[in-house]
């Protein structure tokens, strides 16, 4: 067989637009993936049985159904539900920015509660509040352990943005696919595809690394 | 004037009662040392008194105000009063508890930044003062991994003075270290006895309470077995409980 990278140098732009869409979704989804694990997290170790369990219901549900059904049923069910209209984008970020949340609150927890308990006992002990604690004694430390799975979880939202072509969001997937579509060279679209996959994902283990090296520092 | 008053202190875990009722008055400049068999309550009161554990009956009195509110006959606590006391008493512990991502003066000058509200240039004055007091000032910048039990001790020692402690609670400061280096520790905290702080002080230093005291207890079951001079408790024990632990301690000094 011939292999024909031609039409798909021909066609960059459509795949730069693609790339645009894709790191777009993943910036979005990184920020509330993450940043909603926290609390979620926090909630799945509280004393408190009224936070507790529906951070525990929230990490079982979400950890438990595919993102992919997810995105799909946010498009096409939550409208018929609520009054509004949900665009692509929408459907996709909530599907996996909530996976990603009930993934990462995980992370939080067991890096939370891999903090002995002498370090909560010297805080408390000066007179920080619970919150002070936690900000100030408890997460920078536990974002040092949890750091290479955070990293891994960025690069796994990373690649779960291809889902969002199922919805027909612009992003990479969905643009090789309208290439292929048109030339008929998938094989050649979508090696190009998982190439600019793994150029893109490359700095940002790279990034991981040294940050894991850095925060290293003084322990 | 009256530190600390407790009155009838019962702790439980679960079924099992650690303290059974602990009356006890601490005197400014008072130098308390608690001795006890392991089991007998010594750190539970003292956790009992900064609240890190919440008593389960009893009154905790401190700077003479009682702490908690009685409703439906329990005694309640608010995080934010117990928080306030937490301010006023420091704890030293016996794993020193030094926070591993600060620097010996980070740790130091994390109460007053933080738990105080002080700018930086006023909380670093005084935690290097306090790292001079016990002796390190020159080990400012080390972080604790880079220490020896001796010096993180001390370091814990100058965390919990920067807060301007009415009441300092030593749990057993000296045992997880090498016998070589409890003397410094053991000086450090016999400096602090000598500027008149309040303290008290559980450990199985007999030698140290018998000289640095002013009071020793001796705790059995949850309960205060005996109390009085260190001379009287150390020397002339009138209960069989004291002579028994203090023998045993005493068995294989030269």
């Amino acid at each position: 067989m011939r292999w024909d990278f031609a039409t798909v140098i021909e066609h960059a732009d459509v795949l730069a637009i693609g790339a645009v869409g894709t790191l777009r979704i993943f910036a979005i989804c990184l920020v509330l993936g993450l940043g909603l694990g926290l609390p979620v997290g926090l909630g799945r170790y509280a004393r408190n049985p009224w936070l507790r369990a529906p951070a525990t219901a929230f990490v079982e549900f979400f950890r438990n159904t595919p993102v992919l059904v997810q995105i799909i049923w946010f498009f096409f069910a939550l409208p018929i539900l609520l009054p509004f209209q949900i665009g692509p984008l929408t459907a996709a970020v909530l599907g996996i920015s909530l996976n990603s949340a009930a993934f990462s609150a995980e992370i939080y927890r067991g890096g939370i509660q891999s903090i002995e308990r002498g370090q909560w006992d010297g805080a408390r002990a000066l007179g920080m509040s619970w919150l002070q604690a936690m900000r100030r004694v408890i997460l920078p430390q536990a974002i040092k352990r949890m750091l290479p799975a955070l990293a891994n979880r960025a690069i796994e939202i990373f690649k779960m943005s291809t889902l969002a072509s199922a919805v027909a969001y612009v992003e990479l997937l969905q643009q090789g696919k309208l290439i292929a579509s048109l030339y008929y060279n998938p094989i050649e679209v979508y090696t190009a595809v998982a190439a600019i996959f793994s150029v893109i994902l490359w700095p940002l283990v790279q990034l991981s690394y040294w940050l894991e090296r850095r925060l290293k520092g003084g322990e | 004037m009256t530190v600390l008053r407790l009155a009838g202190l019962v702790k439980r875990f679960g079924a099992n009662p650690v303290l059974r009722g602990i009356d006890l008055t601490v005197e400014r400049g008072e130098r308390i040392a608690i001795l006890g068999a392991s089991g007998s309550g010594k750190s539970t009161l003292l956790r009992c008194i900064n609240f890190m554990e919440l008593p389960d009956e009893g009154r905790v009195e401190f700077g003479g105000q009682v702490v908690g509110s009685e409703r439906d006959g329990r005694r309640r606590y608010a995080e934010r009063e117990l928080t306030q006391i937490r301010r006023q008493v420091g704890m030293v512990f016996q794993h020193f508890n030094l926070f591993p991502h600060m620097t010996a003066l980070g740790n130091v000058m994390e109460g007053p930044l933080t738990v105080l509200g002080q700018d930086r240039v006023q909380a670093e004055a005084r935690g290097r003062a306090e790292l001079a007091r016990v002796g390190l000032a020159d080990k400012a910048d080390a972080y604790p991994a880079h220490l020896s039990g001796g010096q993180k001790q001390r370091v814990a020692i100058a965390r919990a003075l920067a807060m301007d402690p009415a009441l300092l609670l030593f749990d057993e400061p000296t045992s997880a270290l090498d016998p070589a280096l409890v003397g410094e520790v053991l000086g450090t905290i016999r400096a602090l006895a000598e500027d008149g702080r309040t303290m008290l002080l559980v450990t199985h230093e007999l030698g140290f309470a018998y000289h640095v005291a002013s009071r020793v207890l001796f705790l059995a079951d949850g309960l205060i077995h005996e109390q009085g001079t260190p001379a009287e408790v150390l020397k002339e024990p009138r209960q069989a409980a004291t002579r028994a632990f203090i023998a045993s301690h005493k068995q294989f000094s030269l």
